[in-house]
């Protein structure tokens, strides 16, 4: 698994206030990722450090081996799309495409005018007359257009209705299946994610809280629930994210590569969103325990 | 890069090289005719463009329109470069495209710095519609407006040659620094035009004198070479308690630019107060003095020791001290430069 985003200690300090703090992480190649958190998570700064919009304070970051700050050969393999979407209010559909054309050696112009036909934009129209979605839509084609090899989105939907937020979402996955890009897509909302990523990053206090496929996240992930006891006498494979409790009953949620033999538990799966709000509420305390005897 | 650069600059531009191109033209029609009327009127030349109205008003526009061109360029063009990107987001979008930030701001600021020396170069043209009413002043035909003033003065100086180019330039890239420090585009451009007026107050006032070694001529105080005398007291005829403040005298041609115009002392120092008798070289007027006795008080002046002292740049100083603020406002230009480059490679959010 070769990584096309890798973070190590990475820090950035605004005045004396730090939005990201020693923040490791290593992004996969050839996967759709969400990163997901809450506001002041340091999504955006994370974002804006991986393509070279801002400079580490601290620490490193990496993408596609080199630093994003450097020269204009590496900075073609990156595509990124800002919080927001912006686009130049005076520039007609068409002037877009010229820019892009005009600013990336890569650009493909075929690709990014069948985009704009499928969606059904007037290219004389100024991108100030759109309405968010197209203008969403402008944005992700100057950024898939662009032929990059890593494709950073910043929030893009943050901005949307529900309709134009699944058809830029559906679009982007379209996309992404053409082309055989890696994406990062940044986002406060798990439905997003779930809709769109099979990977997924969950970001609080600038720590990473979980990293990985999704459907081997919700696989593993289970909700136990059963008679009051102590966490300390769950086996020692079993990662407690969350535990809850009752007079009577005890609820946990735990992370676990082995099948639940306890018979004493209910064990019923997780949503996507359970797991990110389990892992966002707090970062589990991880004890060491022995694993569960077996007994014959 | 150079097509988008176009593409935003597009309508600014036309509009103002357009404006310059059109006032070229009448300079470029109006010209050869100031300079027959130079011919036909002779020494009344500057009275007959005084009295013709829409060539006085051709010469105070095009004059006022080269000193308020620096701060447009640096208003519209320089201070919103940055700072209108930095607003709308879109900074976003065009620092992330493959080409890094200093290209793009090296292809803005040579595309807006060309249009700047464009505009700016419409001085070049008034020197020459001018240069009758200069050869005019040079030969000391004299007048009151404006047009009859030398151009080395700095009232002229600033609206002529090269100078104007390099004002637009500097201007420019103010606007532009000016922009990436406040990151607003309406603050930026209330800023760029305090300081390009301070910039463009500054230059004459302070500077322009002190831009070549002046040319020193210590000579007598004669009849013939007296040109301004300052008095402190009553004017009216036959007073006599008039002082005089200050004398002055002519030195070179009459376009030349005379920057100090002192008295000396038998001792050789600047004198702030002159004896009572001087007060007889240039008597007030209508004051009856016999003609002897302002002779008299000349040559008194002379055999006590007393000099004039005068600092000054002749008429053929103007292209090189042209050529020398030309040269001081760029290299200040290129320190504002650097600091922009220097500037857009670190965070801008």
């Amino acid at each position: 698994m070769s990584a096309v985003l890798a973070a190590t200690g990475l820090g950035k300090k605004y005045g004396r206030t730090w939005a990201l703090s020693d923040c490791s992480l290593d992004v996969p190649a050839g996967r759709v990722v969400g990163l997901v958190g809450p506001n002041g998570a340091g999504k955006s700064t994370f974002i804006n450090l991986a393509v070279g919009m801002l400079t580490p304070s601290a620490g490193d970051i990496e993408v596609l081996g080199a630093r994003p700050t450097g020269r204009d050969a590496q900075r073609s393999k990156v595509g990124f799309v800002g919080q927001d979407t912006p686009t130049y209010a005076g520039l007609s559909v068409a002037d877009h495409l010229r820019l892009g054309a005009s600013l990336n050696p890569q650009w493909d112009g075929a690709l990014a005018e069948q985009r704009i036909a499928g969606l059904g934009l007037d290219p004389t129209k100024r991108a100030g007359r759109l309405s968010g979605g197209q203008r969403a839509q402008l944005a992700l084609t100057l950024g898939i257009a662009k032929r990059p090899e890593l494709l950073l989105l910043d929030e893009p939907v943050a901005s949307l209705d529900p309709l134009a937020r699944r058809e830029f979402l559906q679009d982007l996955m379209e996309a992404v299946a053409d082309q055989e890009l890696s994406v990062v897509l940044s986002s406060h909302l798990v439905s997003d994610v779930q809709r769109a990523c099979d990977y997924l990053v969950v970001l609080v206090d600038s720590r990473v809280q979980v990293a990985g496929d999704i459907d081997h996240l919700l696989a593993t992930h289970h909700r136990l629930t059963g008679p009051r006891r102590d966490a300390a006498s769950l086996p020692g494979d079993q990662q407690v994210i969350s535990a809850s409790h009752t007079d009577r009953q005890s609820t946990y949620l735990v992370r676990t590569e082995r099948p639940i033999l306890d018979p004493a538990w209910e064990v019923s799966s997780l949503t996507l969103e359970d797991l990110v709000l389990a892992y966002m509420r707090g970062a589990p305390s991880v004890t060491e325990r022995p694993p569960m005897e077996v007994l014959r | 890069m150079i097509w988008l650069t176009y593409r935003q600059f597009r309508v600014s531009a036309l509009v103002l090289l357009g404006g310059i191109v059109a006032v070229m033209a009448v300079l470029a029609v109006t010209g050869p005719q100031v300079a027959d009327l130079s011919r036909s009127a002779g020494q009344g030349f500057l009275d007959a463009f005084g009295a013709d109205r829409a060539k006085t008003t051709i010469f105070y526009a095009s004059t006022a329109l080269l000193y308020v061109l620096p701060a447009v360029v640096g208003i519209f063009w320089g201070a919103p470069m940055v700072s209108r990107e930095l607003e709308a987001g879109t900074s976003r979008l065009v620092w992330t495209q493959s080409i890094t930030r200093t290209r793009w701001l090296a292809t803005k600021l040579g595309v807006a710095g060309a249009g700047a020396a464009a505009l700016g170069s419409f001085a070049l043209v008034l020197t020459w519609w001018c240069g009758p009413m200069d050869d005019a002043v040079g030969k000391g035909y004299a007048s009151n407006g404006l047009y009859g003033q030398p151009r080395l003065w700095p009232s002229q100086f600033g609206a002529r040659g090269t100078v104007p180019i390099a004002m637009a330039v500097l201007a420019l890239v103010i606007g532009v620094a000016l922009g990436l420090v406040i990151r607003r585009a309406v603050p930026a451009m209330a800023a760029t035009l305090v300081l390009v007026v301070a910039v463009q107050v500054v230059m004459p006032m302070f500077v322009q004198s002190h831009l070549l070694p002046r040319k020193h001529l210590i000579a007598k105080i004669t009849q013939d070479n007296l040109a301004e005398v300052r008095a402190v007291g009553d004017v009216a005829p036959g007073a006599t308690d008039v002082v005089i403040a200050q004398l002055g005298i002519s030195a070179g041609r009459p376009d030349a630019w005379i920057v100090s115009n002192r008295t000396l002392d038998p001792s050789g120092k600047v004198m702030d107060k002159y004896p009572a008798w001087v007060t007889d070289c240039a008597p007030p007027p209508g004051a009856v003095t016999p003609p002897e006795q302002v002779q008299g008080c000349f040559t008194r002046l002379a055999d006590e020791g007393y000099r004039q002292r005068v600092e000054y740049f002749p008429a053929s100083r103007f292209w090189p001290l042209q050529l020398a603020e030309t040269g001081v406002l760029l290299a200040m230009a290129g320190l504002v430069t650097g600091f922009c480059f220097w500037r857009i490679r670190r965070d801008l959010t």
